[in-house]
């Protein structure tokens, strides 16, 4: 009898079905995502439809109380606002599916060229504050791990829980009041001084504090959790094995008890995304940094429904490929995870 | 010391009386002093009065929505529970796709389209949170399912919407309250962060929110004691309430 009668599967076996695992996983989300985009914007133009707000009296702003019974009559027929609330949406999905979205009151241009325009902004505080603090969090949640429990470990801990408390929008409030009104270092907001071309070095003063603050809103959560995982690793058998090896407890956290808590850290982290959208929106916000959050509340507070819509869907687009994206690599980073989870 | 929080809220408006609508310009961004606790606001009126009646609105609201939320959740849960099914995995989509949106978006949507509504606010906030109770209450409701009680009863001719009454919804309640309490914190920040962005309550009318909006042009003048009241009385009224509500599952898993 060989040995080789019944064959463990081959590394391209297992690779076939691991591929073949993910696949569903794309292909289940993507079906299920599908209905939530439609439902989301039916809902927007539900709601649009019995709230009190008039399209009319948006688009002619104060031009409304002049304007002639007649001349509403004619620009609502112009303006295509006689239909149903359903066949304005079949309409505005139909024109969404070829990339035309409308036309965006508030900043007077095409809705897709606000996103442009200001996408670019957003990624970059957002994406730049994210990095910082997933750094500061593996960097703490490692310190942490040499001795849990420890004074460190326990003034992070609740550092991070007090942290965790504040929105988003006092923690801006509180650098502002610190860094550009009493101290004056940096500049309280905009993208660059009043007047001056945006150059790199303009660009990167005024950054500072939106990208601070979006670091600190999402610090805590981060070390949270990592530092939850890693406890969680630090207790079991695996790592008491490599620790009776006599490796040094440097080696022990960097090469084994990191490793094995990244990968559900990763995985939370795609499912973060919708509160690092809202905190882009309160610190675009209070910093009046020209990014596409910030377009959020002006096109909400000036009821700019074209734009509102879009960045609705986008939004809830974005949140769903997000998390799509972080199940796939937890299922890649941990062969233990299959497709029915 | 959630007991003080709710206290402070309650008494300190009724011993000041109408103070804190008396506007005196005199008085004006007083930093805080013996006769003024927390200072004073722009129009001079005194924030530690003001506060305490802008946390009591922010109090109320967010009980409104956790109850709110409560009410749809158990039900939608226990029924999802009760039916099963394919009724059950369609309600578990929904309850999905309600999560996927960004539910601070869907609020501000909802606020911007009925503006200055405090109905808004709280149906917004209710509307975006049931999902997470609906689950629980599932989840206890089908623990029950299995159990002899539950299969007698049925045995027993009882129809499903009597389980539902008789078993479901008090095997789930326990659990129900606890998420609801979870759920007071998240309707403060929401309120408080709709009313921020100017799309919440009107300016008049105190809350946290309110007061932090205020906050931002008085920080930009020097008055930090503008901010840091609001911001530490929210700081200590969430980790309360999370402190109790942490409290409540412990006590309720010493049971089950």
């Amino acid at each position: 009898m060989s040995l080789e009668a019944t064959p463990l599967p081959g590394r391209q076996a297992r690779r076939r079905r691991r591929r073949a695992e993910l696949r569903t996983i794309v292909v289940r989300r993507t079906v299920l995502a599908v209905p939530v985009v439609l439902g989301v914007s039916l809902l927007v133009f539900l709601l649009a439809a019995v709230s009190p707000f008039d399209p009319l009296a948006a688009y002619l702003g104060d031009r409304y109380v002049q304007a002639s019974v007649e001349q509403r009559r004619q620009l609502s027929e112009a303006l295509n606002l006689e239909t149903s609330w359903f066949s304005a949406w079949w309409q505005w999905a139909g024109s969404a599916l070829t990339g035309d979205f409308g036309h965006s009151r508030v900043f007077r241009q095409p809705v897709t060229a606000v996103m442009a325009e200001r996408l670019p902004w957003t990624l970059l505080v957002a994406g730049t504050g994210l990095f910082l603090a997933v750094v500061t969090a593996l960097l703490a949640a490692v310190r942490c791990a040499y001795r849990p429990g420890g004074p460190l470990d326990r003034a992070v801990g609740a550092a991070a829980t007090v942290l965790q408390g504040l929105p988003p929008f006092v923690i801006s409030l509180g650098l502002l009041g610190i860094f550009a009104v009493t101290a004056g270092w940096l500049p309280g907001g905009g993208l660059t001084d009043p007047g001056a071309e945006p150059s790199a070095g303009q660009v990167a003063r005024h950054m500072v504090l939106p990208v601070l603050a979006t670091a600190l809103s999402q610090l805590p959560w981060l070390l949270l959790s990592l530092r939850a995982s890693m406890a969680g690793v630090l207790r079991s058998d695996a790592v008491r094995g490599v620790r009776l090896r006599g490796l040094r407890e440097r080696t022990v956290i960097r090469k084994h008890v990191l490793p094995a808590a990244l990968a559900p850290f990763i995985a939370v982290l795609g499912s973060r995304l919708p509160e690092v959208i809202v905190g882009a929106v309160l610190i675009e916000t209070v910093f009046s940094w020209p990014g596409l959050a910030a377009a959020v509340v002006s096109s909400a507070q000036a009821l700019d429904f074209a734009l509102l819509a879009a960045l609705t869907v986008m939004t809830t687009v974005a949140v769903l490929a997000a998390s799509l994206l972080a199940d796939l690599l937890y299922v890649l980073l941990d062969p233990r995870v299959t497709a029915d989870v | 010391m959630l007991a003080g929080i709710v206290a402070y809220a309650v008494f300190v408006p009724m011993l000041a009386g109408t103070d804190q609508k008396v506007t005196d310009f005199s008085a004006a961004r007083l930093p805080p002093s013996s006769a003024h606790l927390f200072g004073t606001d722009h129009a001079g009126r005194d924030l530690f009065v003001r506060l305490a009646s802008g946390l009591r609105v922010s109090l109320l609201i967010a009980a409104l929505c956790a109850v709110l939320a409560m009410v749809l959740g158990m039900l939608v849960g226990s029924v999802s529970a009760a039916v099963g099914g394919r009724t059950d995995r369609i309600i578990m989509r929904i309850i999905d796709a309600v999560n996927a949106v960004p539910h601070l978006l869907l609020g501000v949507v909802i606020v911007a389209m009925f503006r200055g509504s405090v109905i808004a606010i709280i149906a917004s906030i209710a509307l975006t949170h049931w999902t997470q109770v609906a689950r629980i209450v599932r989840a206890e409701a089908l623990s029950v399912r299995g159990l002899e009680y539950v299969e007698a009863s049925y045995l027993l001719g009882a129809t499903r919407a009597q389980v539902l009454r008789r078993h479901f919804l008090p095997a789930a309640l326990g659990q129900g309250m606890v998420a609801t309490v979870m759920l007071l914190p998240h309707a403060i920040w929401h309120e408080s962060t709709l009313s921020f962005l100017g799309l919440g309550l009107s300016p008049d009318r105190a809350s946290l929110g309110t007061l932090l909006q205020e906050a931002q042009a008085e920080v930009l003048l020097g008055g930090w004691w503008a901010l840091v009241f609001p911001a530490l009385l929210l700081l200590c009224t969430t980790l309360a309430i999370a402190a109790c509500g942490s409290g409540l599952v412990s006590r309720t898993e010493g049971r089950s």
